[in-house]
Formats: C-alpha cells, sequence, structure tokens
C-alpha cells in the first residue's frame, strides 16, 4: 500500500515537472529595458513613474522604438532609490537594477546627495543614465572632468542649480518691480530662506552676488532644516527685519509649514522663489488655502511652451488627479532616448551617447537640447530664450497659474498663451501702504 | 527682537512640554522608558487628518475620536506587549523603539511618504507685544497648561493619582497596600498615550503629516526629560522652555545656523548634564518626583 502510494507520488511530480517542458515555448519579445529609478514611496518617484509610463504607453502604442529594422516595446523597471530617507538605499537600487534588473537605460533621480553615488555606479556599467531631478552643475561638470567615464550621463531636468538662480532673479526682479510700483519702496528689503541642502548653496552664493545689483538689500538669510516643521521664528525674524520680500529655496518638506505659516500669520513679506511643495496640487489642501500667493519656479503649467505642453499637462491631471512637477520630465527623457536610439540605429551606449549629444527636440516643457562637449557643464539641458525657460507659477485663490515670463513679451519677448498677471498677497499691500 | 524671542520660545516651550507631559508621566511612574510615545502622536495626527478629510467630522468630534483610538492602541499595545517585559528595561526600550518603527511603515503604507497638512482648528492670529501668534500656537499653550492643571488634580485631589503616586515611590509596598501595581501601570500608560494623542491633534496642524515626524519629537522629549530630571513632570516642563527658547535664540541671533537649532539645544542639554547629572530637578527633589 505504502509502496503504491509512493509510485503514485513520484508520478504525480514527474507530470508536474513535465507538462510545462512540453508546452510550447512562448515567443519572448525583446524589449528594451528602462530603469526608472527614484524615491518611489514619495510624489518625486511617482511622478517619475507615471511620465515614464506615460512616454512608454504612447511608444509602444505607435509600434514601439526602431532599432535597426528591428521594432522594440519598451519594458519599464521600477527601482526604488528611497532616497529621501537614505543614499546607501539608493546606490544598493542603482545597483539593483543594473546587475539584477539588467535595465539598458535608466533615468530618474531626485537629492543630489543621493544622484551622484547612483551616477558613479551607473557610469562604471556604461549604462546611460537620464537625470530627472537633482540639480547641482557638479553632475555635469563630472562630464567636462572625466568625459570617457561620465559621458552616460545626460540631465533631463530641471535647469542646473545656477540656471534655477538666474530664472529665480528674473521672476524675483518682476517681484521687485511690482513691490516698488504698487508700495512705493525705492529699495526693498529681502530675506533668503534656503533649506540647508547642497542644492542650495549655489543659489544663495548667487543670491549675496547679484541682489544688491538689483537694487534690494538683504536684510538676513535663514538656513532652516530641509525637514524643519516649524518655522515660526524663522518667519517673526523675517518679519523683525522688515523685509518686504522673501526669496525661498525650498525642497523638501519644510515648504508646507513655510507656505502655511506665512499665510496664517500674514507675514508682510511676498514669498518667490523655489518651493518644490508648491507645486504639487496637494499644496492646497495641506496648507488649508494658507499657501495662497505663494510663487514658485516651475517647469510645467497649463501654458503652451510648445504644442505638446497642454496635452501633456491635462492627460497628467485627468490621468492622476494631479500637477506634474518636473520629476515627470522622465516622459520626455524617454522620448529624447528614443529619437537618440533611432538615429543610432542600436542599443550601444557609445553610439547612443554621440546621438543624444545632437538632441534637439521638442518636449512638453520646452525646446531640448544638450551644453555641448567644449562647456563646464556637458550634456545639461540648455536654458535660455528658445530653449527651456522654466515657469514662475503663483497660487491664485486655489488655481497654480503661470506668471513668468510675464505678460506683454517682457523678458526676451517671450509670453506662453495663458500667462497671467502676478498678484501680491493683499496683506502684504495693506501692511506697506499702511506705513 | 526681545519680545520676538520672548513670544516665540514661549509658544514652541509649550509645544515641547506637552509632547513630553505624558513620557514624562509613563517614566515617573511605571518606569518604562516608551519610545513609542511620539509614535502615537503620530498615529493621533493621522487619525485627525483622516477623520477631518476624509469622513468630514468637525474639529472636536475629529479630535475625540483620534484620542479615543490612539488610547485603545496604546492599551492594546501595553497589553500585548510591553506588559510582558516590564521588568526589562534594556528590552522595553528596544521594543517601543520597534513598535515606534512598526507604527511609521504602516502609516507609510497607508498614506504614502506625502506630506500632508492636518487642519487647524482655529484659523488667524493675534499680536502679542507687537509678535504675531497664530491661534492654533496659543490654543496649545492652553491645553499644556489645562493638562499641567489636570494632571495635579489628578495626581494630588484623587483616589487614582494617589494610587499611582504610590507605585511611583515604592511598587512593592504599594502592592503590599492593596493597589494592583499592574492595573496603575496600565491606567498610567493610557493616561501617557491620551496625551500623546492631544499632543497630535493640537500640534499636527502646526506641523507637517508624514511618516517620519514622530522622529525628531521624540529626540526633543527624551532630551527634555532627561534635562528636566527623570521622573520630575516639573522639571520636564522646565525643561522643555529651556530648549525651546535656546531654539529661538540660534534662530534670531545666528540666522544661518538656524537648520541646527536643534543640535545646539541639545548641547545645552550635555553641558547642564556635565554639571549636574541628575538632571535639574532630578534626585535632590526625591520626595516631589511627580
Amino acid at each position: 500500500m505504502k509502496k503504491g502510494l509512493m509510485t503514485v507520488l513520484v508520478l504525480c511530480v514527474l507530470a508536474l515537472v513535465a507538462i510545462p517542458a512540453c508546452a510550447p515555448a512562448e515567443p519572448q519579445v525583446e524589449t528594451i529595458k528602462i530603469g526608472v529609478i527614484g524615491p518611489m514611496a514619495f510624489v518625486q518617484g511617482e511622478h517619475h513613474w507615471h511620465g515614464a509610463e506615460m512616454a512608454r504607453d504612447e511608444i509602444n502604442e505607435a509600434g514601439g522604438i526602431k532599432v535597426g529594422e528591428l521594432m522594440m516595446p519598451i519594458e519599464l523597471v521600477k527601482a526604488d532609490s528611497n532616497e529621501i530617507l537614505s543614499v546607501p538605499d539608493a546606490a544598493a537600487a542603482m545597483e539593483k537594477a543594473i546587475t539584477v534588473d539588467n535595465v539598458d537605460f535608466l533615468v530618474g533621480g531626485f537629492r543630489t546627495e543621493a544622484v551622484l553615488p547612483m551616477q558613479d555606479i551607473a557610469m562604471d556599467n556604461q549604462k546611460i543614465f537620464l537625470g530627472c531631478g537633482a540639480s547641482h552643475p557638479e553632475l555635469c561638470a563630472r562630464v567636462a572632468q572625466d568625459y570617457d567615464k561620465y559621458k552616460y550621463w545626460f540631465r533631463v531636468t530641471p535647469i542646473n542649480a545656477e540656471y534655477l538662480a538666474q530664472v529665480n532673479f528674473l521672476i524675483l526682479g518682476m517681484v521687485i518691480s511690482v513691490v516698488k510700483d504698487e508700495l512705493g519702496i525705492e529699495q526693498p528689503k529681502v530675506a533668503l530662506l534656503m533649506e540647508k541642502a547642497v542644492a542650495a548653496e549655489p543659489l544663495v552664493q548667487a543670491a549675496h552676488m547679484y541682489l544688491p545689483a538689483m537694487g534690494v538689500e538683504i536684510v538676513g538669510e535663514w538656513r532652516p532644516s530641509p525637514t524643519a516643521t516649524d518655522v515660526t521664528a524663522e518667519l517673526s525674524a523675517i518679519k523683525d527685519a522688515g523685509a518686504q520680500i522673501i526669496l525661498t529655496y525650498l525642497s523638501g518638506p519644510v515648504g508646507i509649514p513655510y507656505a502655511k505659516q506665512w499665510g496664517e500669520l500674514e507675514i508682510p513679506a511676498a514669498s518667490v522663489g523655489i518651493n518644490v511643495e508648491a507645486q504639487k496640487m496637494g499644496f492646497w489642501n495641506a496648507t488649508q488655502g494658507k499657501g495662497n500667493y505663494e510663487l514658485t519656479m516651475n517647469m510645467y503649467a497649463r501654458v503652451e511652451q510648445t504644442d505638446k505642453s497642454i496635452p501633456f499637462y491635462d492627460k497628467f491631471v485627468a490621468e492622476r488627479g494631479e500637477f506634474a512637477t518636473y520629476n515627470a520630465g522622465t516622459y520626455d527623457a524617454i522620448y529624447i532616448a528614443k529619437e537618440a536610439i533611432e538615429r543610432a540605429g542600436t542599443l550601444d551606449s557609445d553610439a547612443v551617447v554621440a546621438e543624444l549629444e545632437q538632441t534637439d527636440y521638442l518636449g512638453a516643457s520646452g525646446r531640448m537640447a544638450f551644453m555641448p562637449n567644449d562647456t563646464a557643464v556637458p550634456h545639461d539641458i540648455v536654458w535660455g530664450p528658445g530653449y527651456i525657460t522654466a515657469l514662475g507659477t503663483q497660487w491664485q485663490d486655489g488655481e497654480l497659474v503661470c506668471v513668468w515670463p510675464p505678460l506683454g513679451e517682457a523678458w526676451e519677448g517671450i509670453t506662453y498663451e495663458g500667462t497671467v498677471a502676478y498678484e501680491l498677497p493683499p496683506w502684504v499691500i495693506d501692511y506697506w501702504k499702511a506705513d | 527682537m526681545f519680545e520676538a524671542i520672548l513670544i516665540n520660545g514661549a509658544m514652541l516651550g509649550g509645544i515641547y512640554a506637552l509632547l513630553a507631559l505624558g513620557f514624562s508621566l509613563i517614566f515617573g511612574v511605571a518606569k518604562i522608558i516608551n519610545l513609542a510615545h511620539t509614535a502615537f502622536y503620530m498615529l493621533a495626527a493621522y487619525a485627525i487628518f483622516t477623520s477631518a478629510h476624509l469622513l468630514g467630522l468637525s474639529a472636536i468630534p475629529s479630535i475625540a475620536l483620534s484620542v479615543v483610538l490612539t488610547t485603545l492602541i496604546g492599551i492594546g499595545t501595553y497589553k500585548l506587549f510591553i506588559e510582558r517585559v516590564r521588568e526589562h528595561e534594556t528590552t522595553v526600550l528596544i521594543l517601543t523603539l520597534a513598535l515606534a518603527l512598526v507604527f511609521q511603515e504602516c502609516m507609510l503604507l497607508a498614506f504614502g511618504g506625502h506630506f500632508l497638512g492636518a487642519p487647524s482648528f482655529v484659523s488667524g492670529y493675534v499680536e502679542l507685544l507687537g509678535v504675531r501668534v497664530s491661534n492654533q500656537h496659543l490654543l496649545t499653550f492652553g491645553v499644556v497648561l489645562a493638562s499641567l492643571f489636570g494632571i495635579w488634580v489628578l495626581l494630588s485631589k484623587s483616589k487614582l493619582g494617589i494610587a499611582i503616586r504610590a507605585v511611583a515611590q515604592d511598587r512593592e509596598i504599594a502592592n503590599l497596600m492593596g493597589i494592583n501595581v499592574g492595573r496603575m501601570c496600565l491606567m498610567t500608560m493610557a493616561i501617557a498615550v491620551a496625551m500623546a494623542a492631544i499632543s497630535g491633534a493640537m500640534v499636527a496642524p502646526i506641523f507637517v503629516l508624514e511618516p517620519r515626524m514622530w522622529m525628531y519629537p521624540l529626540i526633543m522629549i527624551l532630551a527634555v526629560v532627561v534635562l528636566g530630571g527623570l521622573g520630575s513632570i516639573k522639571g520636564s516642563v522646565a525643561a522643555a522652555f529651556i530648549l525651546a527658547y535656546t531654539e529661538t535664540l540660534v534662530v534670531f541671533l545666528v540666522p544661518v545656523g538656524s537648520f541646527i537649532k536643534g543640535a545646539v539645544a541639545l548641547a545645552v542639554m550635555v553641558a547642564v548634564l556635565l554639571i549636574r547629572p541628575e538632571g535639574l530637578f532630578g534626585v535632590a527633589f526625591e520626595e516631589e518626583r511627580l
């Protein structure tokens, strides 16, 4: 009896093994594996992923990427870098994406502190990595310092921190003009409120160099932690210092309590600069509307930078129920990679790099090209009129609207369709005009 | 500037005192260093966010629901995990820290890493000595005062409070006197967690909600109770204001260093402990430890 039972058992096991082996093999479709690496539990990584998904779906629906004679669909691989919480996690995620998931290309990255080591790992493995989040110029300066090693890196978004500073100052210049005109203050006072982070340092240095020449007085520099939860004391100190304008650089969660407390206390200073949290649809609810009139630099708004901008914006909002942050630039990054691969006719990294360097692509955020190899920051996204300009967006009564480049083509003859006028917070006007 | 430092320091001190009160109570009575204390504060904050934003409840029902729910979770945590290892201090430390991390991951799973805002119960501001103070900050300060009064009434005027103090003074004798020590520890845990939940209700609208929001307050309340003297509520309140004023002074006098205001406050704590290792109101005031 026992022997019979054992025989039946062995036959069943053999059958279980044999049946799949006899089944006809499914045809293996060759895909181009693109690793999307970012902090997936946070909005930055979520937007990396969703921007990439949108590009993948559109490209695959159209047949895929033409590599020589072959049409290859895109396969996305999600790699959670967890870089907001842990830089070592980011390095481990990059290693896994390359050595275990065997990705062909990579897009993403957010925190400069994490992207620097991730970049090294990708370069050591000669994997093309299109950055979609970190702004420090060092990432592209490395390409100039050691081209053979770092040539596989290209920054698609955002514009680098020095360009961010220039745009910030242009937007600030607009606010300064409004403060002078509406409040009658000849030399406005500016407080710098910039989180203590690597990417903020170029902006801080640039502020000290250029703001006095713009006809303003810097009344103080406050450097809260990117994860600070209460900046009431800083705001009190800024009010005490008599500032009419607060120039911000806030990429971390501090952007929410800052805006909420600024609006709650009606600090009599216009807030302008970079506040990544203010780029998100959830900002309005998170600040309970107290973030009204907050002005932040942005890469997307519902304006026509190119004919792809508004369709991309509307589709993203429809599919995700929120605005796209600049991390959704993985959408353009994948299209840029597609065109370079098709021109190269191969997936060979060196050949694709050569074509990426020739990129001239009209994307959702503007005309995209990379800085040439004989510059200080090769492979960096080009900024300027006719290329990526970035935008200034302001919250006005629950809507995030574009206010820069300003109306009237006042900057380099550029005004995008859909732009509105910048508004000073009414309490700022009341406070300073009462004086 | 002096007025701004005075008022801002007082408001921040109120926040730290409110966060530290329950922690100081559970340590003083049950000798439990509950490193999950601020995790309960986090749970309450998320509970308020859920009830206000997702269920549409108004302020009072939101607070009541979150305090009750968090307290029940606290009691359950104590009965299931902490009570069994209560006599082993190191085990309690590690266990409660692990529980805090578990709660963090649960919140990360449920809400993601998004930074959320809990609704303020009172909006607007007033001007005190020319300094703008949000009404939510003032409400928090009022709740601190009410909580201190409530604890004083509980511990000095009620039978439960007297039993709690007896257990704090000498567990064995209290047991011999017929006091159920285990039940007193449970009651103290419930009160401490309820206070953490009230902190969440008052403080969360000022700060930002995210799964790691319990970490920095934990460091500060540990500093507060150590500086004040372990088990001394009076000491905890004093220490809360000392650390708060230190942070505020950094922001006003060295604004470029505002990112290390917490570290400076902790350095002050270390300096005091080097001179007085038992803390400000430590062993010297044994008879009024609570």
